[in-house]
């Protein structure tokens, strides 16, 4: 699997997309940092970025890099390899090397900056690893979309489908639900929901642990409460990781089980 | 018959005379009169007593003629906490530059390092409060001045401490240039009318900077309000102008930087709002008039929580706020005219500075959260921003007549001095 890994890895270091995608990430830093000239400010709004273009790019390069590399992988298939490392090599080489764009991308223009000196470390940091994870997450939901469907372009549906659904319909019934029972207590029911959606669960974390988290009142107190203890954050990258377990998971039951 | 006339002449020469060539008592360590109690003892009406530099441990002095007490190179009286230190009582006395520490805590008497009781002209000036319960507390005691007074108490909860400057049923008071940090209200009026609080600086106080209940006709100019539980908090109080005053960084779950409620006919006129949590909280308050004010950076610039009707909004400056105003209900007879805002993104064919496209200050979700508080944690989402947008298009649930008919195209320029 490791070969595999690797060989994926390399081959997509030399793609184009990973350069530009690694750019475009520089670029966002530089641009946010020389026109706000303020650290926390710049990370606010990287979060507005990084909580919906991330899982965008993740899903479609992750269903792209699938359909792309077909004929490989058949090749790969008429060798002496076990699927599960073949697939499950595919998708941590196309994550790993997303994450890594991600990461550097954002990051030097940042230590360049001297985010090391500044108080924003600590929030830059927990917005880099939520980007990374939400990368895992939805690279492997979109391996999984793929390995289930043969046509392209019905893959890409559902896949596109899913990162609507998780950005912007989940809010959607989220915020009708809360509407809707208005009368009832809340807290519990809000806490759970948010827990339970890896976007809206990286988007609370980053929130508050910013100024901006004094703006939400009673129900922020309660989040506060439950996110500032080490037990509420365990839990919620314990949720982040379950969220990555879990489609890898049937990324290797789907690859062991496939006809091709 | 013409004799007695003499005497009375002769007498009345003697009295002026020697009020007139009124008396200095200085107390010192060294010297015939050492207390400050027993200087004031000594004195007369109309006499000076001079306080050399030193420190004098006493408390409970009561000061019940009209002298002028001054202390010389700020000498030190300390309390001990036994309780209160100086009770004026009487009219005409000034008490100018002295360091006043250690005023007893206590859950049962509001102890003040100066209090002034049913007293009329007295000027209390140039003092250092420190390690107080209330500071200076003016009771029923009208015709005064409290200027250039400097209190850094250490309150750390709102039970147990008290406030800087307390004026209960007082009036015609000047509060001016006094630097009032870390207490509970840093200036605090109740039953209080025409009082003119000018040039001051409330700041690191746990509850208000300032805090007005059943006060009319005031005014609040000049001062600066920095990182209060809340900035200024009016209370049932009527006819009151605060302009030109500096309300900002009054920032938490439960911060404000203006608190107005049941408060009418009052004018806010150029003052500067940043980085508060909330701007200003409204409740109940009519015919009220905002105008040339600025407000930057807020969490919210507006907060109408209901029964707010005839005011007017005016000439502000509404800059870069997660939300301009916050408004429930939806009849809105309020008017909102003339104002930039930095939201602004309508366009101007004439060129004649005016925006063509009225603007709707209230966005969608903040009507939301109005309606159910725990939707906030939705803030940021992009589902808010794609609800937000095409309210702003059609809108259906906000009051389709708040808004500003004539948005400027630029922010305007306010003096500030």
């Amino acid at each position: 699997m490791l070969k595999i890994l690797k060989y994926s890895f390399y081959d997509l270091m030399r793609s184009r997309w990973s350069y530009v995608y690694f750019l475009f990430y520089l670029l966002l830093g530089v641009v946010l940092l020389f026109l706000n000239n303020d650290l926390s400010k710049a990370v606010i709004t990287l979060m507005n970025v990084i909580i919906i273009l991330v899982p965008l790019i993740g899903t479609i390069f992750g269903v792209m890099y699938y359909y792309n590399s077909r004929e490989f992988t058949e090749l790969l298939l008429a060798q002496p390899v076990k699927r599960s490392s073949i697939f499950l090599g595919q998708y941590f080489g196309v994550a790993t090397s997303l994450a890594m764009s991600l990461v550097i991308g954002l990051g030097l223009p940042f230590v360049f900056y001297g985010i090391f000196n500044s108080s924003a470390i600590w929030d830059f940091t927990l917005l880099l690893i939520t980007g990374g994870f939400l990368t895992f997450i939805f690279t492997a939901l979109a391996f999984v979309i793929a390995l289930s469907n043969e046509n392209k372009i019905k893959g890409f549906g559902y896949a596109i489908l899913l990162w609507l659904f998780m950005a912007v319909i989940y809010d959607g019934i989220f915020l009708m639900s809360l509407l809707y029972f208005e009368d009832y207590p809340l807290d519990k029911f809000s806490l759970i929901a948010t827990m339970l959606n890896p976007v809206d669960l990286s988007r609370v974390l980053i929130l508050l642990k910013l100024d901006i988290s004094a703006l939400l009142g009673y129900t922020g107190a309660v989040f506060q409460k439950f996110f500032g203890t080490s037990f509420g954050l365990l839990l919620s990258f314990a949720m982040l990781i379950v969220w990555v377990v879990v489609p890898t998971f049937f990324i290797w039951r789907i690859a062991k089980r496939k006809d091709f | 018959m013409k004799n007695k006339h003499h005497i009375f002449f002769l007498l009345l020469i003697l009295f002026s005379s020697a009020n007139l060539w009124s008396k200095t008592i200085t107390v010192c360590s060294t010297c015939p009169v050492k207390s400050i109690q027993e200087g004031v003892l000594q004195a007369a009406d109309g006499d000076t007593v001079l306080v050399k530099k030193g420190i004098y441990k006493e408390a409970n002095i009561k000061i019940d003629k009209s002298i002028t007490l001054i202390g010389e190179d700020m000498p030190t009286i300390d309390g001990e906490e036994k309780g209160e230190i100086i009770t004026i009582g009487t009219d005409n006395v000034t008490l100018d530059g002295f360091r006043i520490i250690n005023v007893g805590v206590s859950y049962t008497t509001d102890y003040a390092a100066v209090r002034v009781v049913n007293s009329t002209g007295f000027l209390i000036q140039n003092l250092e409060l420190e390690k107080l319960f209330f500071g200076i507390y003016l009771q029923k005691s009208n015709d005064g001045k409290v200027l250039n007074n400097k209190v850094r108490g250490e309150a750390v909860t709102e039970f147990n401490s008290g406030n800087a400057i307390h004026l209960w049923y007082c009036k015609n008071v000047e509060v001016t240039g006094n630097d009032v940090q870390k207490v509970r209200d840093g200036i605090y009026l109740e039953f209080s009318d025409n009082i003119t609080i000018t040039n001051n600086l409330s700041k690191n106080n746990v509850r208000y900077g300032l805090h007005f209940m059943f006060s009319n006709d005031n005014r609040v100019i000049n001062n600066v309000f920095e990182t209060n539980g809340a900035g200024i908090a009016l209370m049932f109080s009527k006819f009151m102008e605060v302009e030109h005053n500096i309300i900002q960084k009054n920032w938490g779950t439960a911060a404000y930087g203006l608190l107005l409620k049941e408060v009418n006919d009052a004018n806010i006129k150029n003052n500067l709002f940043l980085e508060n949590t909330v701007g200003i909280t409204v409740e109940g308050s009519n015919r009220l008039e905002y105008s040339n004010n600025d407000f930057t950076s807020n969490g919210y610039a507006i907060k109408v929580k209901g029964a707010c009707y005839e005011n007017q909004v005016i000439n502000n400056n509404f800059l870069y706020n997660s939300f301009d105003i916050s408004y429930n209900g939806r009849i809105n007879n309020n008017k909102f005219d003339g104002n930039y805002w930095s939201d602004y993104t309508g366009y101007d064919l004439n060129k004649n500075g005016i925006g063509d496209v009225a603007y709707r200050p209230v966005k969608l979700f903040s009507y939301i959260v109005n309606r159910t508080p725990e939707t906030i944690i939705l803030m940021r989402s992009l589902f808010i921003d794609i609800i937000d947008f095409s309210e702003k298009v059609s809108p259906v649930f906000t009051p389709d007549d708040l808004m500003d008919e004539n948005p400027r195209m630029k922010k305007i320029a306010h003096d500030r001095n």
